[in-house]
């Protein structure tokens, strides 16, 4: 393996992380990480979709003329998103009435966006699909970690199975309701970029 | 009245940014200034306010099971193409901001000029696609539709503003030189959105 692909393949899990560096994806990251469930099933999607999109939109980036190139890419991604969308309502319709409009949402979670624009248009397929791949990758470690840390301090649970027996159920575990209300997960991901940050101080932003 | 119930409520207790968290990536990126934050702010209100009638009368009229009757073809009445809904949204969302875009460039060149890159993102601003995909999740119909999009707007651009207010504040504060940025940005918004959360209880 080269430096080139090596850097396509690792960079995006820390040092140009889509959601606590390049700002992309964070609606979905917010809304759907209550649970463990929730945020692997979404991080499955998103993994399908973006793979898929970079790749094709990479195989058609020398057809598409660039005056109309937003809505040939929003038509490609759309089209796989209503792909992934009635996959899961076949197969997991509970996680899908969960999600509600968050499948839909993956339309425009601008990771997909951004990383066709930036990556696809200017690469070849099999660098593009793999540019999707791990930046995927860094997209779902956040979801996964911010899902545990709020299903495990929300309701001492990990996966639906009891971590912190709860007072509620006689153990000795109070749940920390703030866990459950969205805005939790904005905390847990500054606390997730200022872990990051410290680590890797070339992060670092100027004021 | 419904409808000014619908309106508040839109504005205030489901506010597009701090209540469903939509819209996230622009809200963050272009908050630094209160200017910029005003220019995309009302670009999402003109855009949210035509998007989302537009897009319940493709639903109306196109999508919804039952909805090619007047076609009139025979069969027409048991078509059910809501699953395209998707791909037609957004259709009409990037054709309503193209448009806004060219209107913006020749009415206003310096707001055009300090929106950049964030113009044609607003068609991926998940606000505009998720209050069509709410609008039609909850069945409104096309006067309701206008206003909710209308108020969910306002709310948005009331979040981006008031937040862009906070960060040019925060330019005189000490902030960890780790969290500088995106990071205490984050857990500004989480403060935000925690003070939003007292309109939760409110039933209108």
């Amino acid at each position: 393996m080269n430096k080139a692909t090596k850097a396509i393949l690792v960079d995006p899990l820390h040092v140009k992380n889509p959601i606590t560096l390049q700002v992309l994806g964070i609606c979905s990251a917010l809304a759907v990480t209550t649970k463990v469930e929730t945020s692997l099933v979404m991080s499955a999607a998103l993994t399908f979709v973006l793979v898929l999109s970079n790749f094709s939109i990479s195989v058609l980036r020398n057809k598409i003329p660039g005056s109309v190139r937003i809505i040939t890419q929003l038509s490609i991604i759309a089209s796989l998103v209503i792909v992934a969308d009635q996959i899961l309502q076949a197969y997991f319709y509970d996680v899908s009435k969960e999600l509600t409009v968050f499948v839909g949402l993956i339309i425009t979670n601008c990771i997909v966006m951004g990383r066709a624009e930036a990556f696809a248009m200017a690469n070849p397929p099999g660098k593009s699909a793999l540019d999707g791949l791990s930046n995927a990758i860094g997209y779902s470690w956040i979801l996964i970690v911010v899902g545990l840390f709020r299903e495990l301090l929300g309701s001492g649970e990990i996966l639906g199975r009891t971590v912190f027996a709860t007072t509620a159920e006689g153990g000795w575990y109070v749940p920390n309701g703030l866990m459950v209300l969205s805005p939790s997960a904005f905390f847990i991901i500054g606390m997730i970029i200022w872990v990051q940050r410290t680590l890797t101080p070339d992060m670092n932003e100027e004021a | 009245m419904d409808l000014v119930n619908l309106a508040l409520k839109s504005i205030f207790v489901e506010n597009m940014a701090l209540a469903f968290f939509l819209g996230m990536c622009s809200f963050l990126a272009v908050s630094k200034k209160v200017e910029t934050a005003m220019g995309l702010g009302l670009a999402v209100i003109f855009v949210l306010g035509i998007t989302c009638p537009i897009n319940n009368l493709v639903y109306t009229y196109l999508l919804k099971p039952g909805a090619m009757t007047w076609v009139g073809i025979e069969g027409a009445e048991n078509v059910d193409l809501s699953f395209l809904g998707f791909i037609l949204y957004i259709g009409t969302i990037a054709a309503v901001v193209q448009i806004v875009e060219m209107a913006i460039d020749k009415f206003s060149p310096s707001l055009y000029a300090a929106l950049g890159v964030f113009l044609p993102l607003i068609a991926v601003n998940c606000a505009i696609l998720g209050a069509s995909l709410f609008m039609v999740q909850r069945e409104y119909n096309l006067a309701e539709s206008t206003v909710y999009g209308v108020g969910s707007g306002i709310g948005w651009w009331m979040a981006i503003v008031a937040l862009a207010a906070i960060r040019e504040r925060m330019k005189y504060s000490n902030v960890p030189p780790a969290l500088r940025g995106l990071g205490i940005t984050f857990i500004v918004t989480g403060l935000m959105a925690l003070g939003f959360q007292i309109f939760g209880g409110i039933q209108l």
